[in-house]
């Protein structure tokens, strides 16, 4: 594609708030998040607004989003030293510790499944041709903290129809690489390795669906799931598989790591979901790092208007 | 040396009750407590107060098995240390992570199992810490150990407590079972028995 269009979601580095003006917006927050609660009451409002939303300019949109705060970059030092990436162990600081020389290089990554370019490539040769930018997202992680990050990466849906997968495919399934001499963390049973999570195809080919390849304008580090990792932002942060090393298209809803573990708990979908219940964290708020109060979580993190969409009709508090 | 402690026993103790509490001051003087600071420090100081609770426990079978008087010198004060961590981490969970956000304290309580094991446990530790002076052990007689035997299910609420927070595995919180379960054994009226036929037996003199 040479015309590249900005899309909805995109936010630019000129357009992070300032400390200041954040601050004041945040009084803001407090009044106007009781009128969000208003309209996560009336999802077939919101969802009428956003049918609309995809013809809509950026800025246009932009007005018709619920208020929210400012969304300030979480540091460089926070994204890299606070992670859950079991494979490298269970406590935060683990995987900076442990993924200090993941070798990334080569990477060679399998495809198969339902999918016409079958086979195992080098990733560089994979990535050949995809259109990298940058992309300030907010991740939530379930255990409710959350962060904004600025990916660099392209749109997983370019590197989907670079692949053509066959029209009996559904889902997409991601599987991490399983070597327990560099992940010390796969030694120990705590998930059934390797971790495995996947997407409705629908979803994956969503324009907000994202494979990262760096942050903060740097490659990848281990901690963060080099070489290349997934990004949902709607989703918990689980969802957002690291270090990948098989795509796979399936017909049917593959299996993900923590619904293996605990399928009471973690649901295939893991929509953000502020009235989904959770026996170990509210999902109702969240501490952004870096902050001392907690901020209510928004219905898909944020990103309603662009994704509930795609599950208009289902019952989410079902398929949580 | 050994004299040298037991004789300032109540110091020494004190001072090492008081060092978690000082590395914390440490690392936040330092502001070496991570990115997510708040979390850091409830979980140490739930976990200092677990083992706090565990080690007020091995005062009676510490000496019983080695017919000493100074584990019982020092089991007030590490009963007081572990309600004085409890103390710390429940404040660290109302006051730092939910700011007397009572309306999401209440739904914590409902809703997350976890949540009410420890606050009961809390409410429970409350008369024991009142009760922990002489007067009141005078004034309580029999009733007194009586009441302070409800330990036992604090400590076996902060253990289930652990168990139901983990999100994965069991391993950490086993091991303060394990240590909670020989305890308990060791207060069984056969092991009592066991050792005091043990000290019987002469032994080598430890000067």
């Amino acid at each position: 594609m040479l015309i590249k269009s900005r899309s909805t979601h995109d936010c630019l580095e000129s357009e992070v708030t300032d400390h200041s003006l954040y601050l004041q917006r945040r009084r803001f927050m407090e009044v106007s998040a009781r009128g969000l609660g208003l309209a996560a009451i009336a999802p077939s409002l919101l969802l009428s607004a956003c049918s609309d939303a995809a013809t809509d300019d950026g800025r246009d949109q932009a007005s018709s989003q619920p208020a929210q705060a400012a969304d300030e970059l979480t540091p460089y030092k926070d994204v890299t030293s606070y992670n859950n990436f079991y494979e490298f162990g269970l406590g935060k600081s683990d995987p900076a510790k442990y993924a200090a020389d993941f070798k990334v290089k080569p990477w060679s990554v399998k495809v198969e499944g339902a999918v016409e370019k079958a086979g195992t490539f080098d990733l560089e040769d994979l990535l050949k041709g995809v259109q990298q930018e940058e992309r300030i997202y907010r991740l939530r992680c379930v255990e409710a903290w959350s962060m904004v990050i600025p990916w660099y990466g392209f749109a997983l849906s370019d590197l989907i129809n670079k692949l053509k997968p066959t029209s009996a495919a559904k889902y997409v399934q991601f599987e991490t690489l399983y070597d327990p001499a560099q992940m010390p963390g796969q030694k120990g049973r705590a998930l059934d390795w390797p971790y495995v999570e996947g997407l409705r195809l629908d979803e994956a080919m969503h324009p907000l669906a994202f494979m990262a390849t760096g942050l903060y304008g740097k490659d990848l580090l281990g901690q963060n799931g080099a070489p290349f990792r997934l990004v949902v932002p709607w989703k918990y942060g689980f969802k957002s598989i690291k270090s990948i090393v098989v795509i796979r298209f399936t017909e049917t809803e593959p299996a993900t790591s923590w619904n293996l573990a605990n399928p009471r708990e973690y649901g295939f979908y893991a929509n953000v979901n502020p009235k989904v219940n959770h026996p170990r964290w509210s999902q109702r708020k969240e501490r952004r790092i870096g902050e001392f109060r907690k901020r209510p979580t928004l219905a898909f993190n944020g990103y309603g208007d662009q994704v509930a969409g795609l599950y208009q009709g289902m019952d989410l508090k079902r398929y949580f | 040396m050994r004299t040298l402690l037991v004789k300032h026993i109540k110091p020494v103790c004190f001072v090492l009750c008081c060092l978690p509490l000082a590395y914390l001051a440490t690392l936040f003087l330092m502001d070496e407590l991570g990115a997510n600071p708040i979390e850091w420090v409830t979980r140490f100081s739930g976990t200092w107060a677990l083992r706090m609770l565990l080690i007020a426990l091995m005062a009676t079978p510490l000496q019983r098995g080695l017919g000493a008087v100074w584990p019982f010198r020092i089991r007030r004060m590490l009963g007081l240390f572990g309600f004085f961590y409890v103390t710390v981490h429940l404040s660290s969970y109302i006051v730092l992570d939910q700011f007397f956000d009572w309306y999401e304290i209440y739904y914590d309580l409902v809703e997350r199992p976890f949540i009410m094991a420890g606050m009961v446990a809390f409410v429970l530790l409350i008369p024991l810490a009142i009760t922990s002076t002489k007067k009141m052990m005078r004034r309580l007689g029999k009733r007194w150990k009586q009441l302070h035997r409800s330990v036992y299910l604090i400590a076996a609420l902060g253990i289930l407590h652990y168990f139901l927070l983990i999100k994965l595995g069991w391993f950490e919180p086993a091991i303060y079972l394990l240590v909670y379960t020989l305890l308990m054994i060791m207060r069984m009226p056969l092991t009592k028995m066991l050792s005091q036929v043990v000290r019987r037996e002469p032994t080598p003199d430890s000067s």
